[in-house]
């Protein structure tokens, strides 16, 4: 089927629901109205209020719930209206969901999947358009998975619902709609934990996720330019192994996330292409991101989100070297 | 235009006691189940937590315990509550339930390795029905509410118990889970053990609520206030709100005890609060009523109270052998983390494994 992310996320959902008697969705509006952005559409209708349900309007309830309830055998997908949203329930998550396994010893798991929109360049109100992977992946015990394309956020979250692990599910809002893509009807898996070569080359390693992808793509396409593209798609654990195999052939490392700057995963990955590949190297690492700045409200969204003038800049800036 | 004044919402919190302080019992309250032998069980399980929480005290002097947090004169309140669970009831305790962790059957050595600092304290086994302590506070309760969510959807028939203290309920996360409950009709019990004092602020200062119990009112679930020192005013209360929970109505019990020694061994109470409230709240002494009570029937004397001190004294020592004879092996850190073991952790592990965890070996 040609479908959008969003269509592919609805098609996952209605795949687990149907594969796992014990899965369930909650959330805030996810029942009849389907969700703010109608990824849940018409699935209360197929699978009754009992399975997908709208919840009193408390995040830190809806994690901390979703806890309670996949420790006791069941397979929550919480759904959090926004990511700005989610500081509510950060106490559950870093101090339940990610140690839950580890402080019992695994006598207690959190198999729960935990969707949100991400990012930003949509326009909406303050507090919408933050990107949080990297409070995620810094705790230790939480997976935090982002798709960049319809075909991956199918078989990402899918592949999610089989794991026993409490799983961030990362929604960059902007590619909810974007593009559409040929999707199989039929459940499948995309592993988690492992990066996608999304475009092969030898002069230059682009290493990014999420909204960045399309751009980055549109950018190498453009200036005709001979670079590999690493989609991340799980930040945390880091595919380690696919992003140094691409810097140590083309000896050239950019990474580029809407995420700002500072502290921000791409600190992450330079630090380890330091630590393995530096020799390696034919230019210094290069960052791209928006600033280090706290998201600012629409109007001024264009002047903070990397975009194809920056991305280009960096680009000339690296080849050059 | 005429303007009508009128009450849209009439609400009362009512106060459960059974047993008064000196062991006299209204006979009209007493549960009909709990039998003689039944009272004799919650007597032992109320000095058995007193004794445990004595042993782990020495033990934290000692530097063989971590920081610990005591649950003396609340034992009422715990051992009441847990004795009456069925057997499938769960509970979801904060970090001083000890009691009733003891009445549900924790094998006492998880409890030393949990106090002494290893995570194999937190595999409580199945049997037990609970979950580990929980640190942060009121956190839990969600837990609780999701706990009680799968027990309702599975049909399991039972319910849950979710314990919090008193400075606990001014946490949001105590009213998000209070009206998760209610909204969805969940088989869920919160059990607040007012012990009056939040480490150093009284209960006083904790809230203008006139009691903790009202809270629930605004969350549209039951409410009760409780003698938490009348042990069989706890039991009654939580046999009775748990038939509701069976029938999803879920409610909030607020159980009025007292904190007789520190929050954990790392304060001081004499810094903070009179001596003489304690000794006043010494004269209400939960085991003492029990005892009283039971040796007026000739269901206790001191033959019985000394043997049962040394049959404690036993168990308690063998636990803490067993736990000093526990072995950390660090590797369990990292094998405990994810569902499959990830190359960028696998590589970390390799490293400190190679190095012997950079422990220098004592020579």
């Amino acid at each position: 089927m040609m479908t959008n992310m969003v269509g592919a996320i609805n098609s996952a959902l209605d795949a687990i629901l149907n594969e796992n008697k014990n899965a369930v969705i909650l959330g805030e509006d996810v029942g009849k109205d389907g969700g703010v952005f109608r990824v849940t559409d018409g699935l209360q209708a197929k699978y009754g209020s009992d399975r997908v349900l709208d919840t009193p309007l408390a995040e830190s309830a809806i994690i901390g719930a979703s806890i309670g309830m996949a420790m006791s055998g069941m397979l929550p997908i919480p759904e959090v209206q926004f990511a700005g949203f989610m500081y509510m329930a950060f106490d559950q998550l870093i101090n339940h969901a990610a140690r839950y396994r580890s402080r019992s010893r695994s006598r207690f798991t959190v198999p729960m999947i935990v969707r949100t929109p991400v990012s930003g360049g949509v326009r909406t109100l303050e507090h919408h358009s933050d990107s949080p992977e990297a409070y995620y992946s810094h705790v230790g015990g939480l997976i935090v998975v982002e798709p960049s394309n319809p075909y991956d956020a199918k078989g990402l979250l899918i592949k999610a619902s089989h794991m026993k692990d409490p799983i961030v599910f990362l929604e960059p809002t902007k590619l909810y709609r974007l593009f559409k893509q040929e999707v199989p009807e039929e459940p499948y898996e995309v592993e988690i934990g492992k990066a996608n070569v999304a475009r092969e080359g030898e002069k230059l390693s682009i290493i990014t996720y999420g909204t960045m992808v399309p751009l980055v793509k549109d950018v190498v396409e453009k200036k005709g330019i001979d670079a590999e593209i690493v989609d991340l798609r799980t930040i945390n654990p880091l595919d380690e192994k696919t992003i140094l195999e691409s810097v140590k052939k083309t000896g050239r490392a950019m990474i580029v996330h809407e995420a700002q700057l500072s502290f921000g995963a791409g600190a992450e990955i330079a630090a380890r292409i330091a630590e393995k590949a530096i020799f390696e190297l034919d230019a210094p690492v290069i960052r791209v991101a928006s600033d280090s700045l706290p998201y600012p409200f629409p109007g001024y969204e264009n002047f903070y989100i990397p975009n194809a003038a920056k991305v280009s800049k960096a680009i000339d800036r690296i080849m050059s070297e | 235009m005429i303007f009508l004044l009128k009450d849209v919402f009439d609400a009362a919190v009512n106060y459960l006691q059974v047993m008064d302080e000196n062991g006299a019992v209204d006979q009209s309250l007493f549960p009909k189940d709990l039998t003689d032998e039944k009272l004799v069980d919650m007597l032992r399980f109320m000095l058995f937590t007193r004794a445990l929480d004595a042993k782990t005290l020495s033990l934290q002097r000692q530097g063989r315990a971590a920081t610990y947090a005591p649950s003396i004169g609340e034992e009422a309140t715990q051992v009441g509550s847990a004795m009456a669970m069925k057997p499938g009831d769960l509970f979801v305790p904060n970090f001083r339930q000890h009691g009733v962790y003891l009445v549900r059957g924790l094998p006492l050595d998880i409890f030393f390795l949990y106090w002494k600092g290893y995570e194999e304290g937190g595999a409580i086994p199945k049997e037990v029905g609970g979950f580990p302590y929980i640190v942060p506070v009121s956190s839990q309760l969600p837990h609780g509410a999701g706990i009680a969510f799968a027990q309702k959807y599975m049909k399991t028939g039972n319910a849950t118990l979710a314990y919090v203290g008193d400075g606990g309920t001014s946490e949001g996360n105590f009213y998000e889970a209070m009206n998760f409950a209610g909204a969805k009709s969940l088989p869920l019990v919160i059990i607040i053990e007012n012990n009056q004092w939040a480490i150093s602020v009284p209960r006083s200062a904790q809230t203008a609520s006139k009691t903790l119990a009202q809270k629930g009112i605004a969350a549209g679930i039951k409410t009760l206030q409780v003698d938490g020192n009348d042990v069989v005013a706890v039991y009654k209360a939580t046999r009775d709100a748990l038939n509701d929970a069976y029938n999803g109505i879920p409610s909030v019990l607020e159980c009025v005890t007292y904190r007789m020694s520190m929050h954990t061994t790392a304060d001081d109470p004499t810094k903070y609060r009179d001596s003489a409230e304690v000794e006043e709240w010494k004269r209400k002494d939960p085991i003492d009523r029990l005892r009283k009570y039971l040796a007026s029937k000739q269901l206790w004397d001191d033959k019985k109270e000394s043997d049962a001190a040394e049959e404690f004294k036993k168990a308690i020592d063998e636990a803490v052998d067993k736990a000093e004879k526990f072995t950390p092996d660090p590797e369990s850190m990292f094998t405990n983390v994810y569902s499959y073991m990830p190359e960028t952790l696998q590589q970390e592990l390799d490293d400190a494994r190679e190095n012997g965890f950079y422990m220098t070996k004592k020579e």
